[in-house]
């Protein structure tokens, strides 16, 4: 691993050039250590696949000072690996107009639609990071016949709760944002709600499994988070 | 009350930004010019954290439904509107900033601040998230902000001179190298500390994009996203480079061939499209000296 200013104010800690479950351990195991310190100094801290930046309050720390705080928590063994801990549940339903890409993605792989889903909510995931927009969580563990290309061109809209694959990656669109992954389906759940706390349903390190729900299960979910939307207000 | 008569072209709320939560996607938001945005409050004695107007190029036109002590830092308006020094504001008046002449942002602060709810530890409007300010959403005609109650302390004015020095943006933006500089051989780095560049029309407050001769990386890599200091400036494939900046994406993939530095980064917020950029590498201790001495500057342009 490698520990390199990457500004006046941030030290980045790398742990790898490829994306690995190893790299990723590492990430996460050493992004908990440090927000278990709860030092106000530590401003931000940016998770991605292999290593992790550390923002902090120039006036009161020191690239050196904070390697020296970082630098025993490294030496710390690795916390249980991600597939021991219990998955979070996300409903996703693969119907219709909610999977516009459902039939490129089945051509794409050689596989029927009902195969994809069947694949995509067969299996676990973890949270690698989150980034692109507030609480868009990059998913990594896409069964390998699931790897597809982004879109040529990406979509001008993509729906809140969409969920796509993109690469190695799947993941779920938590606003109306512009977006170039394949949508295959949608969770009628709210993945990013800032009165919440934490305000993202998805933290990085994450164990995740999606249950395929129908249409009608989708409306109902659908309502119950309105409502309880509407209950915070 | 104040009312929004006008909104101007992207007037928002803004305070020293929502930190704690780039790891949730979040950037931080937050006073693009945070000098100014400091200045504003200063002079009215308010806590330099108060939430704030930010005026963008073009300014509102507001109401003041009740009397109030105003301060307004930044670029100066056409409207020649006091600068750097309070003014009162009778009940019932119009302030009209007009456009702004000479540089891109102003803030326009209110003695005791404005009444606007916190979201994650901050009234910071976050346009990509549509949360903090007023709705998450920039102002518009017809909106209605409570101005606020906080208790401020003395007000003051900042001399013109010492307001000169504080807020002096000639001179080349000053970075320090960013994580993938090796990336880029001895001609790239020239090429990229050795022209003007102009800031592109589509520059916001996510990314100042900037036009001149391409700046390109020895070799093609590949990069694995990775995450992103504020002020990173990277380099695209068309090799036009684009600081990231305070709606910035936490998360990124360009190779990052410098990085602002923290105390200038307050001059990346009054860049205008077609003005021209330089660039100019220091080490980093001499980034955080620079970063010390205006901080010292603030203090004692302030001291009571």
């Amino acid at each position: 691993m490698w520990i390199t200013p990457a500004s006046d104010s941030s030290l980045f800690f790398g742990f790898g050039n490829e994306i690995s479950l190893d790299a990723h351990r590492r990430v996460i195991a050493l992004f908990h250590a440090i927000q278990q310190l709860h030092d106000a100094r530590i401003r931000n801290l940016h998770p991605a696949y292999a290593s992790l930046l550390i923002d902090f309050d120039p006036f009161r720390l020191t690239h050196e000072e904070l390697e020296s705080i970082v630098a025993p928590l490294l030496s710390r063994p690795l916390p249980p690996s991600p597939e021991l801990a219990p998955a979070l549940e996300i409903p996703v339903c693969y119907d219709g107009d909610f999977a516009p890409d459902l039939t490129s993605v089945a051509r794409h792989t050689s596989l029927t639609a009902e195969q994809v889903i069947a694949l995509h909510s067969g299996g676990d995931y973890f949270v690698y990071f989150l980034g692109f927009s507030p609480g868009f969580a990059y998913l990594g563990g896409v069964p390998r016949p699931l790897h597809v290309p982004r879109l040529a061109s990406p979509r001008k809209l993509v729906s809140a709760g969409a969920v796509g694959l993109a690469g190695g990656q799947t993941g779920i669109y938590p606003h109306d944002s512009p977006g170039g992954w394949q949508l295959i389906g949608r969770t009628p759940l709210g993945m990013f709600v800032p009165s919440d706390d934490p305000p993202s349903r998805l933290q990085p390190g994450d164990r995740v499994r999606f249950r395929r729900i129908t249409r009608d299960e989708f409306d109902r979910l659908a309502s119950e988070q309105g409502s309880l939307d509407d209950s915070r207000h | 009350m104040i009312h929004v008569i006008k909104p101007g072209l992207l007037t928002t709320i803004q305070d020293l930004g929502r930190i704690g939560f780039a790891h949730f996607g979040l950037s931080p938001a937050g006073a693009a010019d945070s000098l100014s945005f400091r200045i504003a409050n200063l002079l009215l004695g308010n806590k330099s954290n108060t939430p704030a107007f930010e005026i963008t190029l073009l300014g509102p036109t507001l109401e003041f439904e009740t009397a109030a002590l105003i301060a307004i830092s930044g670029s100066r308006t056409s409207a020649s509107l006091p600068i750097n020094e309070p003014f009162p504001v009778a009940a019932g008046t119009r302030v009209t900033t007009g456009s702004l002449v000479d540089g891109a942002r102003a803030y326009l602060a209110i003695r005791g601040g404005l009444t606007i709810p916190r979201v994650m530890n901050s009234c910071s409007t976050y346009l990509r998230a549509g949360i903090g300010g007023l709705e998450g959403r920039a102002l518009r005609a017809g909106d209605q902000i409570a101005s606020g109650k906080q208790t401020a302390g003395p007000t003051c004015r900042l001399e013109p001179a010492r307001a000169a020095s504080l807020q002096l943006r000639h001179g080349p933006m000053r970075v320090t190298a960013g994580l993938q500089y090796d990336w880029f051989g001895q001609e790239a780095v020239q090429r990229f500390q050795q022209q003007a560049f102009t800031v592109r029309d589509d520059s916001n407050r996510s990314g100042l994009r900037l036009q001149g001769e391409p700046v390109l990386p020895a070799q093609n890599r590949e990069l694995l996203t990775e995450g992103v200091a504020l002020g990173a400036v990277q380099i695209p494939a068309d090799g036009q480079p684009i600081i990231l900046f305070v709606d910035q994406q936490t998360t990124g993939g360009y190779p990052k061939i410098a990085n602002v530095v923290a105390a200038d980064l307050w001059r990346v917020g009054q860049l205008r499209p077609r003005d021209e950029v330089r660039f100019s590498f220091v080490k980093i201790p001499e980034a955080i000296e620079l970063l010390r001495l205006q901080e010292q500057a603030l203090r004692t342009a302030f001291a009571p």
